[in-house]
């Protein structure tokens, strides 16, 4: 291993600017002529836009414009589109109802944008917003996730008949059906998968500007993926044709899924700063977060699991209903099928499985992808039903896991649910799971927990996902509209420094560390020396950015590819200063070295030589600047056993998590550092979902949990120190050997959580978040 | 925010002249109330007059009660000497740390928040709250929801706590916000004991049944059976008022073990 290769624990680069003030977000951006953008938004669930009077707003002072909808389509701007379409029953692809930038017929969920006011300051905005007079007729609405397609529910859009966006079903339902029917034992259970805000600590911003002597528009916004966020919005939505729109993603301070996605304000900023010929930005306040930003999960679902007397997995039916809220967001509807449907197999060999998934539109803030995006509901649901299969049949929740285990040596495994699974050790990873959270002493430390009154309980989770998405040929198969490889460019400066561009993006994953690890494991070049730049689509060529944990087993072999790109123009640029044949040269540490000699030569003279060719080999174009694509094989496929204890006060509900371990097999670790702290926000994430976080909307559609006052994010003091190891395998289809590891926790973490606390009270099932209440109510009913 | 004029005070005088002279005034203490709704624009006084300057910061023991001026913030009260250990707790588990260096004893009582603990600490300890006009027993001052028996004008100067035999204050605290889901403050004081209950109600109040019950027996056992009515509890998304109710119990009985 190089000094701060692959493997060393270096503190992250980045971490100097954050922690002394000197990062760069987007609300620190400010331009010259810079006006403020406002947003008149829907305080109604569901209602009919009758009129707009802008005409007090446009008077008031400071105020620079005011917009609505029409201005937008008068201008060719178009909707907001959705990226995926999935075929349901009988091939009928998903309804996509469309989406103007701001609403002009009706508004469909409180928050919903029906004009925007500029001014001068932000204040002077806030003013003009409030004299913008909407004229509503109230509709009823609908928000229950099991209830929109129901008849009688009141219809958001024309195009999509009884709220239903898609319907839905993969697998043999005959076969599964005969399983059910010979089977054993069949286990059962109805849960909620509940709609999470994703809250990044730093809310959503956007500024735009347009440069009218060249015809340009620049876009600063908080993106995961500011290529994308340029062809979307150029492709579909004309803001600017792409070779004259630049995307710039500065830091950005969390995305968790919510800043995939393009939103309104942002095209709103891109359009209007043409239109006024001046910069405008917007910055979310965090009320405006709650109601607007993508949410995440919300599942009502049944599972059901079909058994044999030896308490093997026959076959597993699972009937569901997920809330896309008002509007398709740029996944949306793949989110709850493919990327749930495909993870139910989970670790096991269960033969048969189907699932009918409805996805219905509600007047709710729009769903889709968030930290797991579709795995974490797949994991829920099988976690929790394989541990209510244990009781069913009476086996120990570890033991009927077991039982079901895909085989290492069973490796590569096809499962019947597409995916190809190409590594992984679930017995390993159990094992080494239970004998870390000392499983076989648990009894003896519930005996003496209940001396104190209190009740203990101990649960597992035995999770996989699917990371590094993906391949284009397999995703475009599945109806994606585009491609998922990643770039990048390894740019050697002639003083020998390094600068790495990158498509993927960094917003607290620490790529300006681990990447620049690959740079100095691969070509020997001081970390000091290797800058990575991405962020910017004037720097950085096209990339997909970051999500789905695809940042380093996809954009990381991008980067090592044109390693071995820079490392095979060097060795004839060495070969011919060294005197000798390109194929005696050997690469290692830095260093070109003739083999069996000492005629060596460090690459940073190469590099020199490559710009300073005075005397060069014949052919070879100057310069050691290389690009490479790289589309993956396969997805990569994480995975790990956790184990949760919790102690319950049942006198209060009050759940504490008093010790959480976790194995996970994330294959080759390039910092293990960074890795523990992916694993314990994941963790964060997960507990938080089964234990705090929760968005309510009322049956009126208002937003109940609307600040952080109401919507409880976990804090340090929910949390326990976490145990995290590891029980690596080789992903063959991945060439770093690494398989992702951001949204392991958040996916795990829920189903061990609540099996330990059913385990606790001897109850079969409760919902999340478990709240004192909830908790206290169960605790009650048990006895 | 809408814009507002802001003055600081010399004086509590000078605070109720400044009041009196604004059109739509209102006082501001630490401001952990104000602030937040001002910037949600769900206020738009005419003037902000900040009492940080009107001197009335400072603890006082005379060795029979204990006086603490309107704009000692909670971080104070947790931290001093003079202050007897129950209610240095109170402070201590207000809000964040950034919440307890700025907000005031002051300031809690005249907002007077269902969820607030100061009010359970005063109705609990039988405190006296003082103003530019009068004294006022905490008994009479909490009349309901961000309610109290405060005179438009009329500014807190001080709230004197006297000695209690024994006191302690149990809060089970909202798992979001953190104020209290139920907070239960309970004393042997001079004028015997007494419990007071926030959180459940739309404001701070003593709590009879379970006065009587620990007069006659001062034990947590002496609530067991105890069956608080359900009528006037609040209810929300964090708690129905059958689990306020039940944790009304539960609370008054940590305390009293607590308290010893």
């Amino acid at each position: 291993m190089a000094e701060n290769g692959i493997g060393a624990r270096v503190l992250r680069k980045e971490d100097n600017r954050f922690l002394t003030g000197k990062g760069n977000y987007t609300d620190d951006i400010n331009r010259p002529g810079q006006t403020y953008a406002c947003l008149v938004r829907s305080p109604h669930a569901h209602a009919t836009i009758n009129s707009i009077d802008i005409s007090a707003a446009k008077a008031a002072p400071g105020v620079v414009a005011v917009f609505v909808g029409q201005d937008l389509v008068d201008d060719g701007i178009g909707g907001l589109v959705c990226g995926m379409s999935v075929a349901g029953k009988g091939g009928e692809v998903n309804k996509a109802p469309p989406r103007n930038v701001l609403t002009i017929d009706k508004a469909r969920f409180v928050g919903d944008p029906v004009a925007v006011v500029i001014a001068e300051t932000l204040a002077q905005a806030k003013d003009g917003a409030e004299l913008v007079n909407v004229d509503y007729t109230e509709l009823a609405c609908v928000v229950a996730t099991d209830g929109a397609d129901k008849a009688g529910a009141p219809q958001l859009h024309e195009e999509v008949p009884n709220n239903l966006a898609l319907d839905w079903e993969f697998g043999d339902s005959a076969a599964v059906d005969a399983a059910f029917a010979t089977a054993h034992k069949v286990a059962e259970i109805e849960l909620i998968n509940n709609r999470m805000v994703t809250n990044p600590m730093e809310p959503r911003s956007a500024i735009g500007e347009y440069n009218s002597g060249t015809d340009e528009t620049t876009l600063y916004l908080t993106s995961q993926n500011p290529h994308v966020h340029r062809l979307v919005m150029s492709a579909f939505m004309a803001i600017a044709p792409e070779h004259k729109f630049r995307v710039v993603a500065p830091d950005v301070g969390g995305g968790f899924g919510s800043k995939i996605f393009t939103y309104n304000e942002e095209a709103v900023c891109a359009w209007a700063a043409k239109k006024i010929n001046r910069p405008v930005k917007w910055t979310s306040d965090r009320s405006e977060a709650f109601l607007c930003d993508a949410h995440g999960r919300d599942h009502v679902t049944k599972a059901e699991m079909a058994l044999d007397a030896d308490g093997k997995f026959l076959a597993m039916r699972v009937t569901s209903y997920s809330n896309m809220g008002a509007y398709l967001q740029l996944f949306s509807v793949s989110i709850s099928t493919l990327f749930h449907a495909f993870l139910l197999a989970g670790q096991y060999t269960t033969p048969a499985i189907y699932i009918d998934m409805k996805a219905v539109m509600t007047n709710t803030a729009p769903v889709d992808a968030a930290r797991g995006a579709g795995r974490p509901e797949a994991t829920y649901l099988l976690e929790r039903l394989v541990d209510v299969s244990a009781g069913v049949m009476d086996l120990d929740p570890a033991e009927i896991r077991r039982r079901n285990f895909i085989k290492a040596d069973q490796m590569p495994y096809v499962t019947p649910v597409v995916h190809t699974y190409d590594s992984g050790d679930y017995d390993a990873s159990l094992a080494k799971a239970l004998a870390n959270s000392d499983y076989d002493g648990f009894a003896a430390r519930k005996a003496e927990a209940e001396g104190r009154g209190m009740r203990r309980g101990i649960g597992l989770s035995a999770y996989i996902e699917a990371c590094g998405v993906a391949p284009s040929a397999a995703v475009g198969s599945l109806g994606a509209g585009v491609g998922l490889w990643e770039s990048a460019q390894v740019r050697f400066n002639p003083t020998g420094s390094v600068t790495v561009f990158t498509g993927t993006h960094s917003h607290g994953q620490g790529h300006e560390t681990s990447f620049a690890q690959l740079i100095t494991e691969r070509l020997g070049v001081p970390i000091e020396n290797v800058e990575v730049v991405h962020g910017d689509t004037d720097k950085g060529q096209f990339g997909m950015g970051t999500y789905g944990s695809r940042s380093l087993p996809v954009g990381g072999v991008a980067i090592v590819n044109a390693c071995d790109k820079i490392i095979a123009k060097g060795k004839k640029i060495a070969a011919h200063t060294l005197e000798a044949a390109e194929d005696d040269i050997e690469f290692a540490d830095g260093n070109f070295t003739v083999a069996g000699t000492d005629k060596t030569m460090n690459i940073a003279e190469v590099a020199f030589t490559a710009y300073v060719p005075h005397n060069y080999p014949e052919g070879v174009e100057p310069g050691l600047d290389e690009i490479a694509f790289f589309d993956p094989l396969n997805f990569s496929f994480p995975a790990g056993a956790h184990v949760c204890e919790v102690e319950i006060d049942p006198d209060t509900g009050t759940v504490e998590i008093v010790r959480y371990t976790a194995v996970d097999d994330f294959g080759t670790l390039v910092n293990p550092m960074i890795v523990e702290g992916q694993v314990h926000g994941g963790l964060a994430h997960g507990i938080g979902q089964a234990l705090l976080e929760g968005c309510v909307y009322g049956d009126d559609g208002q937003l109940v949990t609307g600040s952080f006052m109401d919507y409880c994010m976990p804090r340090a003091d929910n949390l326990p120190s976490f145990d995290v190891d590891y029980s690596p395998t080789v992903p063959e289809h991945n060439p770093l050997g690494v398989k992702g590891c951001g949204e392991a926790g958040a996916i795990a973490a829920p189903p061990a959580v609540i099996n330990a606390i059913v385990n606790a009270l001897g109850v079969k099932h409760l919902d999340m978040p478990a709240t004192p209440e909830v908790v206290w109510r169960a605790a009650q009913a048990a006895g | 925010m809408y814009d507002f004029n802001f003055q600081s005070a010399s004086s509590i005088d000078d605070a109720a002249a400044k009041l009196s002279a604004a059109s739509d005034g209102t006082v501001m203490a630490g401001g952990q109330t104000l602030i937040p709704v001002l910037k949600q624009r769900l206020a738009n006084p005419s003037d902000v007059i900040s009492l940080a300057g009107a001197g009335l910061s400072g603890i006082t023991n005379n060795g029979d009660s204990v006086t603490i001026g309107a704009t000692t913030t909670h971080a104070e009260v947790a931290g001093s000497s003079d202050v007897p250990a129950a209610l240095r707790a109170v402070a201590e588990g207000i809000g964040d740390a950034q919440v307890r260096n700025r907000g005031t004893i002051g300031g809690s009582m005249a907002n007077n928040d269902p969820a607030a603990d100061y009010p359970a600490a005063a109705l609990g300890l039988g405190a006296t709250i003082t103003t530019n006009q009068r004294d006022i027993a905490a008994d009479d001052f909490f009349t309901g929801l961000f309610d109290t028996a405060l005179n438009d004008g009329e500014i807190i100067k001080s709230v004197t706590f006297p000695n209690a035999t024994k006191a302690a204050y149990a809060k089970f605290p909202s798992p979001a916000s953190r104020f209290a889901l139920v907070g239960v403050f309970v004393a042997q004081a001079a004028d015997g004991v007494r419990v007071a209950v926030t959180g459940a109600t739309d404001c701070a109040h003593r709590g009879p049944m379970l006065e009587s019950a620990l007069s006659a027996n001062w034990s947590a056992d002496a609530l067991d059976g105890i069956t608080i009515p359900t009528d006037h509890i609040n209810a929300d998304i964090h708690g129905s008022a059958e689990y306020r109710a039940h944790l009304v119990i539960v609370m008054a009985k940590r305390a009293v073990a607590a308290a010893g």
